[in-house]
């Protein structure tokens, strides 16, 4: 038998091998398809089909279209493009005949869609068929028109419809209605049309046409306000007589599924019913006792019956039902959260998560039972009852619940402990009422999962960390304990806090007394530093706790400059160049070394959690699932979508205060984060010169620079100099380098003094310092300016090169919703030259609070002859909402 | 940032042209909008896709209710058969994928998947697919995959009358079958 089929199928490929051949049947193509053993030999197969297929179309044989046609489908499935086939399937909706005219419409269905232009041409042909006095090939139109129709053919064809769903025919009637609905969704305003058509189908009797009304009239509530409130009116009595007639309805074999009448007529009469009880009063007591009997009388043994079940109770949680309906409802959820068969115990999960918001009691009820849930083997039932008992978690019972919870991370599946730990920092962050509980939690978190910690958790953690004074000693060592699971926060631990590791200051009562050297800190780090060089920012991270472990224990300088100078040929540059720049200074600069590698100075918690939630509200935005959660809950995305800025990037960022300053230092570049790591006092507008990514500005950064006069933060005295520290200001001077006082905000030290701190920087930083001195300024403008954006310029020139201009643009939201995809545009006469830096980012928040900046480089080739001119344009959305602001930018200052 | 720059350049062609170019590039805008916002009520249909795969993870038909395209489809179904086919009897028949949630049955060899909103009744969906089977069954006698791949014309024309723009018509078996019998018939 085998070796027979292979003759033919060889026979079949060597006739298809010929061009002038006909080509194989359907069949014969699908058995060498099937024959193919690999990929390879079955893209060869289709190119030749293919290839038939189009001579075949060249040439025009009419009576080979339909069998090509089948094979196109074939073909398609299989993932291949057919669109050299669509005026073919054109050609077949044309023909007189219902078979050419189905196969036709089934390929239009299959292979066309909407955006393709064959669709206009199709509109006449469709036309002629909804007129066709054959009821079959109407309903082959009416399919087609409801499945594939664009707006316009909505808009023309309508008048057709709206004549047939009033046919005699009940093949024609429903499909008819649904193709309505089609025609509702591309042009809400026919909505009205159809009201009163959908509202008399619902006296009919076959079913078919029933289901398809209720699924117009759902339609039609969901378009436009009136049709709900006609509907609302007119069609509960009809709606909840259908309920019970096909609820009381004895055997009927045609719609019989497993014992239950047409469960697909009840669950859609039970879906438009909660669409129409919803937030109506009047129309939830008319239906309150029908959803009694069907949630009493529908037996529950067979899927069907559950299926009903489960509509039923969506329905009496989406309407305003009795408390009596209510207690029926959660009491069905608790039979289906017991049930054995996953399908039902995973509808029941996901019911509980709507009903929480009804009675959130009830569904605390079945707290241990859903914690089981959380530990089931099935993936889809775990992330259902994870999301459910986040929701569930309350001031009172969070303490047995994260034990819970983390109790499992030990066993948990390794696909699910992502998700597992992000849900429970996220649970221990929003409900923790002690700092100790919060760091013992974290801790065991970071033991058990590190790997999985987001970074944005692992920075709330170390601001909370530098703000509690009284636990760092015992967050210290409890994290050089688990230093191997969780290497980043624990090396930023034992870099700044180091010696109360060592001399365990501040140990807890509950503590085990530890015994740590020096040296065993400095190992632990070095081990660290060795095990994860692979991971540049863990990497760097080491060498700087190195660094600060050689001024907290003089006795191991040695061995730390030694560890520091390996990596002076490291292959990466970040490190290589850190490593470089700590050799020098622990070599060279004894002097300075302690006051230079002092402790951080304390983070501050406040400006990070603004900073935070902003970030986070974008997220929700975008996350689908929000809303059908509580809104009290709205703070976590569930796990789906994390903020895409790394929010490492200001990991120890201290630029507290100044809008602009954060969201420079927010963008993602590694120097960034570098600059952030050490602590720079905070770039402001006008200081964007030293965030270029020039080597000596990095050095500069590493070494803290003290901050721009526009910086307003909380004035730490500068030791160093303090009669300077009175001395005034220059606008014209955006940066200073201030080398020993590792945040001094509010001065900016006069020239005098670079020099000096500059053989500190082995010379490597003196033309950044001079160039910023040259720099002639310009004031700044605001360039824009309506009710909701306000953008500034800044202007920086080139001391060489007059003609060049860097504009830095400042954008800030004036309303109170947040701006997300924000992209501005900029257009300028010939004359001018424009280049546009990337922006610091695409989410300009509301408020004003922060705000995106970008980079213009403007050459003006006619400079003092003609001024700038600009043209700008900004784009963004608003909650999904495209908005669009444009203006021209005349007021620039004379010069430029 | 290359994007940017060509949307730079477009935007020069603007000044030049003058405001009335800017007025109707923002009309453009405008139906651009409006073609968007149609798109997302387009997500509010019940059944997105019906897909049937078998153990091997080859598709044996595929109808879809939204555009995606052809390359949307191939990583589509990709990810989803790896999802379902790794999973055992005992665990439930619902898996969520990307904003998907796909109800699947197995039947011998064959997977029945079908891509739905995330507000639909799962349970029902399962109905479906059983109803689905026991017409193909009827009409075939024994449905086997191979039935399916050899008259997948007929296949889609069952399910054209089950389910329209992701709504499901009907669902009488009889009344399913009819059109495609009295084909038969006269042919």
């Amino acid at each position: 038998m085998d070796t027979v089929e292979k003759i033919v199928e060889d026979f079949a490929s060597d006739i298809a091998l010929s061009p002038f051949s006909s080509g194989t049947s359907l069949r014969e193509m699908i058995r060498a398809i099937r024959a193919c053993k690999t990929a390879a030999e079955e893209r060869a197969v289709v190119r030749r089909e293919c290839a038939a297929i189009r001579t075949a179309i060249s040439e025009n044989e009419p009576e080979l279209r339909h069998r090509n046609m089948a094979k196109l489908m074939f073909i398609h499935m299989l993932g291949y493009p057919t669109h050299f086939a669509q005026m073919e399937c054109l050609k077949l909706i044309a023909a007189a005949g219902y078979p050419e005219k189905r196969v036709g419409y089934l390929g239009l269905m299959l292979l066309l869609d909407e955006r393709q232009e064959v669709l206009m041409l199709v509109t006449n042909s469709l036309k002629q068929d909804l007129n066709h006095t054959n009821q079959f090939i109407v309903g082959l139109a009416l399919c087609a028109l409801g499945n594939i129709c664009s707006a316009e053919m909505a808009r023309d064809l309508s008048p057709e419809v709206e004549r047939l769903v009033r046919s005699r025919e009940v093949n024609t009637k429903k499909k008819a209605a649904l193709c309505s609905i089609r025609i509702v969704r591309k042009v809400p305003d026919l909505a009205e049309n159809f009201m009163g058509l959908a509202a008399s189908l619902l006296k009919e009797k076959h079913h078919g046409v029933l289901i398809s009304a209720i699924q117009l009239c759902t339609e039609l509530c969901k378009a436009s306000r009136d049709a709900l409130e006609y509907l609302r009116k007119n069609c509960i009595e009809g709606l909840v007589r259908i309920l019970r007639d096909v609820s009381n309805s004895s055997y009927a074999p045609e719609y019989d599924v497993s014992g239950i009448v047409d469960p697909f007529l009840h669950i859609r009469v039970l879906k438009l019913l909660r669409i129409l009880g919803q937030g109506d009063a009047d129309c939830s007591e008319y239906m309150n006792d029908i959803l009694a009997q069907v949630a009493t009388k529908t037996e529950s043994n067979k899927n069907a019956g559950n299926a009903i079940l489960y509509e039923c109770v969506q329905a009496i949680m989406g309407i305003e039902a009795t408390s009596g309906l209510r207690v029926l409802a959660i009491n069905i959820l608790g039979r289906f959260l017991s049930n054995r068969d996953n399908n039902i115990r995973y509808v029941a999960l996901n019911m509980l998560m709507r009903a929480i918001a009804v009675d959130a009691l009830a569904v605390q009820r079945h707290r241990t039972t859903i914690l089981e849930c959380v530990k089931d083997a099935d993936a889809s039932i775990r992330k259902r009852a994870l999301e459910l008992v986040y929701l569930l978690v309350n001031d009172t019972n969070v303490k047995p619940l994260t034990k819970e919870l983390i109790d499992y991370l030990n066993i948990a599946d390794p696909d699910f402990i992502g998700d597992l730990t992000v849900m429970i920092c996220s649970i221990v962050e929003k409900f923790s009422q002690e700092k100790l509980w919060y760091l013992d939690q974290m801790f065991k978190v970071l033991s058990l999962a590190g790997n999985h910690v987001k970074d944005d958790i692992c920075h709330a953690l170390i601001v909370v960390l530098s703000n509690t004074a009284e636990f760092q000693g015992y967050s210290v060592r409890s994290l050089y304990k688990a230093l191997q699971s969780y290497v980043r926060v624990a090396v930023w631990c034992i870099g700044e806090y180091g010696e109360m590791l060592v001399n365990n200051v501040g140990m807890l009562d509950r503590e085990e007394p530890i015994k740590v050297t020096e040296s065993d800190a400095v190992g632990a780090v070095e081990f660290a530093l060795s095990r994860y060089s692979a991971d540049v920012t863990t990497g760097a991270m080491c060498l700087v706790a190195l660094l600060k472990l050689s001024s907290r224990f003089p006795s191991t300088s040695e061995r730390v400059k030694q560890i520091v100078a390996q990596n002076k040929e490291n292959v990466v540059l970040e490190l290589q160049q850190r490593s470089i720049e700590f050799t020098s200074i622990i070599q060279r600069h004894q002097s300075i070394r302690s006051s230079l590698l002092e402790r951080m100075p304390v983070l501050d918690e406040a400006s990070y959690l603004v900073k935070r939630a902003t970030a986070t509200q974008t997220t929700i935005s975008a996350d689908k699932l929000a809303p059908t959660v509580t809104p009290g809950s709205l703070k976590l995305p569930n796990g789906v979508a994390k903020p895409t800025s790394a929010p490492l990037a200001d990991l120890l960022d201290l630029s507290s205060d100044g809008a602009p300053a954060s969201t420079v230092a927010s963008t993602t570049t590694p120097n960034d984060f570098l600059q952030d790591l050490l602590g720079i006092g905070g770039v402001s507008s006008s200081t964007t010169g030293v965030t270029s990514t020039a080597s000596t500005d990095i050095l500069m950064d590493l070494l803290s620079i003290g901050s721009s006069p526009s910086q307003n933060g909380t004035p730490v005295t500068d030791f160093r100099h303090p009669g300077q520290a009175e001395s005034k200001p220059v606008p014209a001077v955006p940066e200073a380098i201030d080398l020993f006082g590792s945040l001094s905000p509010a001065e900016t030290k006069p020239t005098p003094v670079v020099p000096q701190d500059m053989d500190l920087l082995d010379g490597l930083s003196s033309n950044t310092s001079v160039s910023g001195l040259e720099n002639t300024t310009h004031p700044s403008i605001t360039a824009f300016q309506s009710a909701t954006l306000k953008i500034t310029f800044d202007f920086k020139r080139k001391p060489g090169n007059p003609r060049v201009t860097t504009i830095h643009a400042t954008f800030t939201n004036l309303t109170s919703s947040t701006f997300t995809d924000f992209i501005f545009q900029a257009a300028v006469p010939k004359f001018i030259q424009l280049r546009l830096d990337p922006a610091s980012g695409n989410t300009v928040p509301a408020n004003g609070n922060g705000s995106v900046t970008q980079g213009l480089n403007v050459t003006n080739n006619q400079q003092g002859q003609k001024p700038l001119a600009m043209r700008i344009r900004m784009s963004y959305k608003v909650n999904g909402e495209d908005r669009l602001e444009q203006g021209q930018v005349s007021n620039f200052p004379s010069g430029l | 940032m290359a994007k940017e720059r060509r949307s730079v350049e477009s935007l020069s062609d603007l000044w030049r042209a003058g405001a009335e170019q800017a007025h109707r590039e923002v009309e453009d805008d405008g139906v651009e909008q409006q073609r968007s916002k149609q798109a997302g009520r387009d997500d509010e249909m019940t059944i997105r896709f019906v897909l049937f795969v078998n153990k091997q993870g080859q598709t044996r038909l595929a109808q879809y209710y939204e555009h995606l395209s052809l390359d949307e489809r191939r990583a589509l179904e990709g990810e989803i058969v790896r999802k379902c086919l790794a999973r055992t009897d005992q665990q439930c028949s619902f898996v969520e994928h990307r904003n998907y949630k796909v109800v699947y049955r197995r039947y011998a060899s064959l997977f029945f998947l079908v891509g739905v909103d995330n507000d639909e009744n799962e349970l029902a969906i399962l109905e479906f697919i059983h109803l689905f089977v026991e017409t193909m069954d009827r009409h075939f006698g024994n449905v086997c995959e191979l039935d399916i791949m050899f008259h997948l014309e007929k296949v889609h024309f069952m399910l054209e009358e089950m389910v329209m723009n992701g709504c499901i018509v009907e669902t009488s078996k009889q009344n399913i079958l009819a059109p495609i019998q009295l084909m038969e018939k006269t042919s």
